[in-house]
């Protein structure tokens, strides 16, 4: 932000924004939750692209990753179980300057939001859509979520998950017009930035499917991947997320994935046992319902008046 | 058919009721009033023909209102007693506010479709019927054979059934009469109601213009046709003369008004997803909204239209969701959310009859509670019904405002009466004032807190975001006024306190509801919604007749108009009329203890602890102002309420619809 120009002249921007200006309220989850680096993260991007806070609104449902409008220091909407997709989008219709984020959880956003989920992609609205997955229903206290692996005991479930979990990314490659999917975790926190960033940077909606680790009802879920990087595979690609040396080295199985191509994408998403991390599909060229939705704004009061004229014309008698 | 005794054959003047007058107008029996149906199986034009009847009379200085007669299908089988298809048209000479009592002329396509008619009480003895003839001859036995029974069974009931060869006629203009055969009625009419033709014309080549010369001559050449058979063969000439009126008018029924509405009212987004009878607003808005720079969004469901409506608000583009029944249940937990983050929104809620799915293509006044009590907790908000067409478009920029400055939701009741009752009323002057100013992100006043609420008044401004200093958190948990998540005994007391003193706060702005008649008397009616047109006629004959007899109509249901108590106090008897279900004093179980009263008449019982009494039903009819002076005269008279003729005959028609497997199938 800082810096000389070309004239030698030194640029001061009239107002330079540092991470605590986005910090909110002391953030109340679990101690080593892994929605803390979510966090972190978001804020993270925001000083880097130094977006004003009062440009920026985060949006959520219900559940604990989506007490994350509480700890930004920007506007924010906690609404109700399952609809942060649809708000969202209402935010972004008419207000196009406005930098929407969107906190949701696999119950939030896989179960009782599933129809949200669906038609959001479909819309394709420029905002940017983390999935917090814990594989379980937190704030309630360890019910069986749509991805709580098989057998996993949970109060619901107390002789173990009865169904197989849903695929996320599986089930999201199959919606229409998406434009941008991606997987990152959170115990990584340079490719959860490097995603995250490249989430924003996209012009569309762009859907981050996050592991996000619970300490309290699904600990250790995740742990073949975390204490054994080898399990992970990192997909790399020019038009993916941008390759970091130090991520690079942690994961060395690495493949070259053109995230152009959907049918691989979708083959990726089916893997088992490996769990592939980094862009899975991204598609620039998608129609942007925004387009639709802002036609017609800037119209003043007396263009309307007049365009209302006319209308009445047509019932006059 | 209210009266039983039929007369054999009535004379063709006598069709002309409701103040016919012996003057003659060239030839033609002057009336101060008449009705007119078209009936028909579904698709075959009958409300096109209607409305444009309906139109020329409003060009011509009439008074008009007119209902559409819908089945619940797109396309019932042909010749369905279920399935009729249709419209009335009234016209007066003066300003028409209600669908008035009995047909006084009819133009059925066939006659199965007037069994539906008849047992709704829409026609009596004198009522001339003009019936497509074709059905005597058809190849069918059966169908002849119907056709024979019904005229039979018609006739008792003293009905003038004129049996016309319309298909036949149209054959000489067009190839294909079915097509045609609605323009051709419209002729007749014309000629029958001393129409001015070219205005007639005019009508045909605005509403087919776009079709190109040829649709437009065809239909032109069938209206013309229609109107010399008129002349030559029916001998039937009426007059009903213009009202005096010269402010500019305009003509269209309740949604487009409401639509309108909405543009007037500077919104630039509704958000909604299809439902009858609510969605044709949206068909409207799709068209016209771009005209002023707004957008309609089709949602995946009825939660989502109102979680995006939410977020347009939220970020400061105050928006509209409109509904119907089954889609307010869904968004019941939003509106919810709106009242606890006070959140402003604009519901427009057309109501149809319920529970559940109801009767979607029916009036009723069914919701009123619901939208007061259907959220958990203490939800207060607006609730506002305009009583007629013209208040469906005043109404939409009042809610805006109302829903900004009270920051909160608003919900305006309609109903499919108004939806598609269409009449002509003074053209609105557009005022800018009233419309959604642009947004002012200017920076947030410093210590400022997002819900500073005033003590008093419980109203506080409101940030949006852009605005610097402002940001916030909005929640749908208890709050204070930092809109900090709080779960203590004194943040939640409060919260709430301050969302209900806003109601409050705007009672005391509101003024007493004016009375219609004397302000004392023996009985006072109130109403509330579409039934004003008819409950003031029923009034105005009352009194006519030297009955103390005077009526009220609400139109803020939430908070509600000041003054009731005393108003009511100054009446012996004090009832409403509404459609929506009470149990009926007289019935098996029901005595004080178990009867369940109207809608409206529990909230004023709660609200004014007086014995207001109620009268109402769940028909699916919009209510005719013949019935209501029955109820209101009983009541006077210490009489039972008087059963409508639709009660006392649904029961037969259900059955009869059951053996033949013709229930209509819902929506």
């Amino acid at each position: 932000m800082f810096g000389l120009k070309e004239d030698w002249s030194l640029e001061v921007p009239e107002r330079y924004f540092t991470l605590e200006n986005y910090a909110g309220g002391v953030a109340r989850w679990c101690p080593s939750c892994g929605d803390h680096a979510v966090l972190s993260a978001v804020q993270k991007i925001c000083r880097d692209e130094q977006l004003p806070p009062e440009k920026v609104v985060a949006v959520s449902g219900i559940g604990c990753s989506s007490r994350f409008p509480h700890y930004m220091h920007t506007y924010g909407f906690h609404g109700l179980h399952g609809r942060a997709l649809p708000v969202a989008c209402g935010v972004k219709s008419r207000r196009p300057d406005l930098h929407v984020w969107v906190a949701t959880g696999d119950g939030d956003c896989c179960s009782i939001g599933a129809g949200h989920w669906v038609h959001a992609l479909r819309y394709n609205m420029d905002i940017t859509v983390m999935l917090f997955d814990n594989n379980v229903y937190g704030l309630t206290k360890k019910q069986t979520s749509p991805t709580t692996p098989q057998g996993l005991v949970t109060n619901t479930h107390p002789g173990g998950a009865w169904l197989p979990p849903l695929n996320v990314l599986q089930t999201t490659l199959g919606f229409t017009n998406i434009s941008f999917v991606a997987r990152t975790v959170d115990w990584n926190p340079l490719h959860l930035y490097q995603t995250l960033k490249r989430a924003y940077e996209h012009k569309g909606l762009s859907f981050v499917h996050i592991l996000q680790r619970c300490p309290t009802y699904t600990e250790g879920i995740f742990e073949q991947f975390r204490n054994n990087p080898e399990n992970v595979l990192l997909l790399t690609h020019e038009n993916g997320v941008p390759a970091d040396p130090a991520v690079a080295k942690m994961y060395k199985n690495q493949m070259e994935h053109d995230p152009a191509d959907l049918n691989r994408a979708r083959e990726l998403a089916d893997e088992s046992g490996r769990l592939p991390i980094g862009l899975f599909y991204w598609n620039p060229n998608a129609p942007l319902y925004d387009e639709y939705l802002k036609v017609g704004m800037g119209m003043t009061q007396e263009e309307k008046k007049a365009g209302l004229e006319k209308e009445l014309d047509r019932f006059a008698i | 058919m209210t009266k039983k005794k039929a007369t054999t054959q009535p004379e063709a003047a006598e069709a002309a009721e409701g103040g016919a007058s012996a003057d003659a107008a060239g030839g033609r029996r002057v009336l101060e009033q008449s009705i007119v149906e078209i009936v028909s199986d579904s698709g075959e034009g009958a409300q096109k023909a209607g409305q444009t009847f309906g139109t020329v009379s409003a060009k011509m200085g009439n008074g008009v209102w007119t209902v559409e007669i819908i089945p619940a299908e797109i396309k019932p089988p042909a010749r369905s007693r279920a399935g009729a298809s249709g419209i009335r048209v009234r016209i007066g000479s003066k300003a028409v506010t209600n669908m008035g009592d009995e047909a006084d002329l009819v133009v059925a396509f066939n006659e199965q479709v007037l069994y539906g008619r008849i047992a709704q009480g829409a026609y009596r003895p004198g009522t001339v019927v003009l019936l497509e003839n074709k059905w005597k001859d058809d190849p069918q036995e059966d169908i002849r054979q119907q056709y024979a029974e019904a005229l039979e069974e018609f006739r008792a009931k003293g009905l003038d059934v004129r049996e016309l060869p319309l298909e036949e006629a149209c054959k000489q203009v067009v190839e294909n009469p079915r097509l045609g055969k609605n323009m051709f009625v419209l002729g007749m009419l014309c000629q029958i109601y001393g129409r001015d033709l070219q205005k007639a014309l005019d009508e045909i080549q605005v509403v087919f213009g776009r079709k190109g010369e040829k649709v437009v001559g065809m239909n032109q050449s069938l209206i013309r046709a229609g109107w010399d058979y008129a002349a030559e063969n029916l001998g039937l000439a009426f007059e009903v003369p213009p009202w005096e009126n010269d402010k500019p008018l305009v003509v269209m029924n309740g949604n487009q008004a409401t639509g309108l509405g909405v543009m007037a009212a500077g919104m630039e987004l509704v958000s909604m997803y299809p439902i009858t009878p609510a969605t044709s607003v949206s068909h409207y808005l799709a068209r016209g909204f771009p005209r002023v720079g707004g957008v309609v969004h089709q949602a995946e469901d009825e939660i989502a239209a109102i979680g995006f409506a939410i977020g347009a608000s939220y970020a400061g583009k105050t928006a509209c969701t409109v509904t119907s029944g089954p889609g307010l249940a869904l968004k019941t937990e939003f509106l919810g959310l709106a009242v606890m983050a006070e959140v402003p929104l604009v519901v427009i809620l057309v109501q149809r009859g319920g529970p559940s799915t109801g009767l979607p293509t029916k009036v009723e006044q069914g919701d009123l509670l619901a939208v007061l009590y259907g959220q958990p907790g203490d939800a207060p908000k607006v609730v506002v019904a305009p009583a007629t067409i013209e208040e469906c478009y005043h109404f939409v920029p009042m809610a805006r405002k109302l829903a900004e400055d009270f920051r909160t939701p608003v919900i305006m009741l309609t109903d499919t009466n108004l939806a598609t009752g269409v009449a002509p009323f003074p053209r609105p002057t557009i005022d800018t004032d009233v419309m959604a100013p642009p947004l002012d992100l200017s920076p947030w006043p410093e210590g400022l807190r997002p819900y500073d609420w005033d003590p008093e008044t419980g109203l506080s401004p409101r940030p949006i975001p852009g605005q610097r200093g402002g940001e916030y958190c909005l929640t749908g948990l208890a709050h204070t006024q930092l809109s900090k998540v709080a779960y203590d005994p004194i943040s939640n007391q409060t919260g709430c306190a301050m969302r209900s003193r806003k109601m409050a706060a705007l009672a005391k702005t509101l003024v007493p509801p004016e009375i219609h008649g004397d302000d004392e008397g023996d009985l006072l009616v109130v109403g509330w919604g579409s039934t004003l047109g008819a409950i003031d006629e029923a009034v105005d004959r009352l009194q006519a007749k030297g009955r103390k007899v005077s009526s009220v109509h609400l139109r803020f249901l939430s908070p509600l108009e000041p003054g009731l108590t005393e108003m009511f106090a100054r009446f012996k008897q004090v009832m409403t009329v509404e459609i929506n279900y009470s149990d009926r004093p007289g019935d098996p179980l029901i005595d004080g203890e178990t009867r369940r009263q109207a809608q409206l008449a529990a909230l004023l019982r709660q609200k004014t602890l007086m014995d207001v009494d109620s009268w109402s039903v769940v028909e699916g009819q919009p209510l005719a102002p013949r019935v209501v002076e029955e109820v209101l005269l009983a009541r006077l008279e210490g009489r039972p309420d008087p059963r409508t003729e639709a009660v006392a005959t649904a029961q037969v028609t259900s059955e009869q619809q059951e053996a033949e497997g013709e229930l209509a199938c819902s929506v």
